[in-house]
């Protein structure tokens, strides 16, 4: 908490606050984080939250590998991460405490449900004497509530069995959060409301201890730790904001860039993958937009069904994480060798292979640019945040239209699922970019390309007199038939690399997010570490030093400005949640001496890493920053 | 569908081949079979643009080249799932995926399980020459055991999958099987097979002259084909031999076919409905006759039909701006 003053109304003034809640893969934290999110919102903080869930669906309870938690930073001025340290830690159980509290900073405050730390959850936790009970936690401050039991009492009046009132925990501890920061209640009650519409007793009972939670930081009840706090408001542009998602960002923005282009439908095909299902399930529910869903039998049914829906004008979007984009490789060939376009979104995550399914990297860089057979380019784009999800995907659909080309968008599984405020935009000032399908035989061969972009004509199945035959076979420049020509090959495969190359012409010029556009050092990143790369240039730049954030929005093509632009720093310095592949890029395009910064933890690079990097010392120990910190 | 009444001009077999070359080697069944599915076409009236003809790899899986429709060619075994997308796009398509017992049943073996299970409306027409013709010659995923091949010095010593057993397993509802050489039965099959709406699957038995020339010669040959094929039309008693002197009939007590002589008065009645006895004529090996025609036909929605119908209700808001405005929301003022 960055800075104190006490208020007017008896509550300290905190400028930013960074809250954990963290209980076991039941206890309803994900719930309880996203209502406390939504609170936030509307008292007008600007904020960012981090969601951390096991991939197991429901672990063993009160064991350390079934903790879920959820961080949310909010506060006035500029949050652009979920935080590096806690400053309040929500503990439901002792497997939450040994697994968050490393997190928490010294003098942080722990609160916990001192019913919950008996003996078989302490051993469970790997506790050999129950923590609360010594001085293991001296450094912090702990309030120990017995929320069992107080919710118990709560909602004694609505004749919960105690497996039921044991399930309202968690609207105990947030009506207490929700208390100490000042914030309503009223849109956590419409909610309860209509989640348990079907179950009015059940509604009331979590009311009731939302309620009680609130009323017990209220009153005096209160121990001498435990204070009110006043988070100011954000100053942010005028407008109508919400909450959004990464998949809700980029689901959105599919149906925006479907509208875009005028495309009468969109068929997305996917496979359940973690974390990438999500978007399956969110565009489900999108059919009056013009959205079919299709769930595959496997990956590679997925992107063919995809590609066979552009074949016949449609939109085709499929979707995985890395081990399933390794699948979709070989339908990726003919994407490009049939210059159709396809939109593929990858949900990042650690790998190789299984990896860690629910914890984000941004290892699929090369992936996506070089993983195929043969020279096979095309576009690849990233959001920068998962507001920009949103501009990235309309921008996707623009290009995988205009080229005739297959577009990978790289999300990952941190901007799947965290959220941020997002100012609403409106149809009507989106942009537009009607595709136009062939229809005049006259001189048509299905490979004719456009002077200017290169790209081949769209031609539906069922226009009179385009009949034709396409396929992976390579096929003449001239005529579209197929062609094992030498040369016609040599010059088949330039004009599939000139097609790509000359989105560069057609995409912004590359800027430098903070700082100047020359200078000592430059810090260039991509994807989602856009907050945390721009919060620690930020704060080195405040301590004097010449340094500037440049993010990567697209990264095949690159911009056509970003290899001289790099030039005009003595050093750039490229942190990726990976072993170093936007710097082994950067460095093969443009001979730029570039050095790496990886982090391969599966958890978000931290603000302070990258500080301490910026001033030339190593990144902290107690997270590391993984192996090939200078790769090159 | 109504593709298939309309018909522009009355179009003749030549009007479906296109300008390309065919090149597939000189004597090979896949002549016979592209003669068939171009009769086919011109006897059904298709419309050429509304037609579109997907392939995966293969040398059957030319055969989109050699029309003069839409045409498709794509990669090894996943033809059925990129015609998946082309229906769920349009499904006024008149699509037909053309495949062969490696790519269909081997490395797109999942593909062909799942489109016939889900009964997507496509004509599907596996090419079963028993080997791998365009890589010179592997023994395939419906090899004999013992087949001797490239990579089976010693002969095979896999168990072969049945096509159309396979398909009935999976679910398909329309199976058929003829041969390449049966010009009128085939053209006749491949019309009965577009008819039907969902997924209809036809195995053609089809002989590869360089790699594995007269593999079917125990069913196809002059001499031996009255006794080594049994005709099944639906309502007609299962009889084969020269003379149909000889019929088939569930031997008493078990759920097996035995053969009989034709007098006997319990032959069986084919009735293509009637899954089980599917089942059993599309697993018929010598001594038995191999089973020939509609083996099973008993349509159902297809899956495209029932997408178009959850796509239609409910409709609902439409309007973007309320997408994004749906939950919470709240304003910032200047």
């Amino acid at each position: 908490m960055a800075t104190s003053a006490v208020s007017r109304s008896g509550r300290e003034t905190r400028d930013s606050v960074v809250i954990r809640f963290a209980g076991d893969s039941g206890d309803g934290m994900q719930v309880t984080g996203s209502q406390f999110t939504l609170e936030t919102a509307l008292a007008g903080s600007d904020f960012s939250t981090f969601p951390d869930f096991p991939a197991e669906i429901r672990a063993p309870t009160g064991t350390t590998f079934g903790v879920s938690a959820f961080q949310i930073h909010f506060g006035g001025t500029d949050v652009m991460t979920p935080g590096d340290a806690v400053d309040v830690l929500v503990a439901m159980n002792p497997a939450a405490l040994t697994v968050e509290v490393s997190d928490l900073k010294v003098g942080g405050t722990v609160i916990v449900d001192t019913a919950a730390f008996n003996e078989r959850n302490l051993s469970k936790a790997g506790y050999a004497k129950n923590p609360l009970e010594d001085d293991s936690l001296a450094r912090y401050q702990v309030l120990k509530f017995d929320i069992t039991k107080l919710t118990a009492d709560a909602v004694k009046p609505h004749g919960l069995s105690s497996r039921e009132a044991h399930l309202c925990r968690n609207m105990w501890a947030l009506g207490l959060l929700l208390w100490m920061y000042g914030h309503e209640r009223t849109a956590t009650v419409e909610w309860l409301n209509r989640k348990f519409a079907k179950k009015p007793v059940i509604a009331a009972a979590n009311i009731a201890a939302l309620n009680a939670g609130h009323a017990f930081g209220e009153t005096a009840e209160m121990t001498e730790h435990m204070v009110g706090y006043v988070v100011p408001k954000a100053t942010v542009q005028a407008g109508r904001y919400r909450t959004v998602s990464g998949t809700e960002g980029l689901a959105w923005g599919l149906v925006a860039g479907l509208r875009a282009a005028g495309i009468e439908k969109m068929v997305f095909a996917g496979y359940p993958i973690t974390p990438a299902s999500a978007l399956l399930h969110t565009l489900a529910n999108l059919r009056a937009y013009g959205v079919i869903t299709f769930q595959a039998e496997d990956e590679i049914a997925a992107s063919g069904a995809a590609l066979g829906a552009s074949y016949a004008g449609a939109l085709g979007v499929t979707s995985s994480s890395g081990p399933g984009i390794a699948l979709k490789t070989e339908m990726l060939g003919l994407a490009i060798a049939t210059e159709l376009p396809l939109i593929v979104i990858d949900s990042q995550r650690a790998g190789p292979s299984t990896g860690m399914p629910t914890k984000a990297e941004q290892s699929d860089l090369f992936q996506a640019v070089h993983g195929r057979n043969a020279d096979a380019p095309l576009a690849v784009l990233a959001p920068a945040s998962t507001a920009d999800c949103f501009d990235i995907a309309i921008e996707a659909v623009r290009l995988a239209t205009k080229y005739m080309t297959p577009v990978i968008v790289l999300s990952d599984g941190y901007l799947a699922h965290a959220a941020e405020p997002w100012r609403i935009p409106r149809e009507a000032d989106l942009p537009r970019f009607p595709v136009t399908y062939r229809t005049d035989p006259e001189g048509f061969h299905p490979f004719l390309r456009d002077a200017e972009t290169l790209a081949r004509p769209w031609v539906r199945p069922g226009t009179p007199q385009l009949e034709h035959r396409i396929g992976g076979l390579e096929r003449d420049y001239d005529s579209g038939h197929i062609s094992y020509d030498p040369d016609n090959h040599a010059r088949m495969t330039k004009a599939r690399a000139d097609k790509i190359a000359g989105i560069a012409n057609d995409i912004p010029l590359q800027h430098v997010s903070l700082g100047d556009d020359r200078g000592k050092l430059a810090v260039v990143g991509w994807g989602s570490t856009f907050g945390a790369i721009h919060q620690a240039v930020k704060i080195a730049r405040d301590e004097g030093n010449d340094v500037a954030h440049i993010h990567v929005r697209y990264l095949s093509p690159f911009p056509r400005n970003l290899g001289e632009l790099l030039k005009r720093y003595d050093r750039v310095l490229v942190p990726e949640m990976n072993n170093g592949q936007l710097v082994k890029l950067l460095r093969a395009e443009y001979l730029v001496d570039a050095e790496g910064f990886s982090k391969v933890t599966g958890k978000p690079f931290r603000v302070t890493d990258i500080v301490q990097r910026i001033r030339g010392g190593a990144p902290p120990p107690s997270e590391g920053s993984g192996l090939g910190g200078e790769a090159g | 569908m109504t593709v298939t009444t309309i018909t522009d001009a009355q179009l003749a077999p030549k009007d479906y081949a296109s300008d390309q070359e065919v090149r597939w080697c000189p004597g090979c069944g896949d002549y016979a079979i592209l003669k068939a599915v171009q009769k086919a076409c011109a006897d059904l009236g298709l419309v050429r643009e509304r037609t579109v003809f997907v392939s995966g790899i293969g040398c059957a899986a030319r055969f989109p080249y050699y029309m003069s429709t839409y045409g498709f060619h794509t990669v090894h075994g996943r033809a059925p799932a990129i015609a998946t997308g082309i229906k769920l796009a349009n499904p006024e398509l008149d699509v037909w995926v053309l495949t062969g017992d490696g790519d269909g049943l081997s490395i797109g073996g999942n593909h062909m399980l799942h489109v016939l299970r889900r009964n997507v409306d496509l004509n599907i027409i596996l090419f079963n020459n028993e080997i791998y013709g365009l890589t010179k010659g592997q023994y395939s995923p419906t090899s004999r055991r013992g087949t001797r091949s490239p990579s089976t010095p010693l002969g095979s010593i896999e168990n072969p999958v049945s096509a159309c057993a396979f398909a009935l397993g999976a679910g398909a509802r329309f199976v058929a099987r003829s041969i390449d050489t049966l010009q009128a039965h085939l053209i006749a099959t491949l019309k009965r097979a577009h008819t039907h709406r969902g997924a209809s699957f036809v195995e053609i038995l089809q002989n590869c002259v360089v790699f594995n020339d007269a593999v079917f010669e125990h069913i196809t040959g002059k001499e031996v084909a009255p006794d080594a094929q049994v005709l099944a039309e639906h309502g007609k008693p299962l009889l084969f031999g020269k003379n149909k002197e000889k019929g088939l009939r569930l031997k008493p007590g078990t759920l097996a076919l035995e053969i009989v002589a034709a007098t006997a008065g319990d032959v069986l009645v084919h009735d293509e409905t009637n899954r089980p006895l599917a089942q059993l004529l599309a697993a018929l090996e010598p001594p038995f006759p191999a089973a020939m025609g509609v083996l099973y036909c008993s349509p159902a929605a297809s899956y495209e039909r029932d997408v178009y119908a959850q796509q239609a209700v409910p409709k609902g808001n439409s309007d973007l701006d309320a997408l994004l405005n749906s939950e919470r929301t709240w304003e910032v003022v200047p």
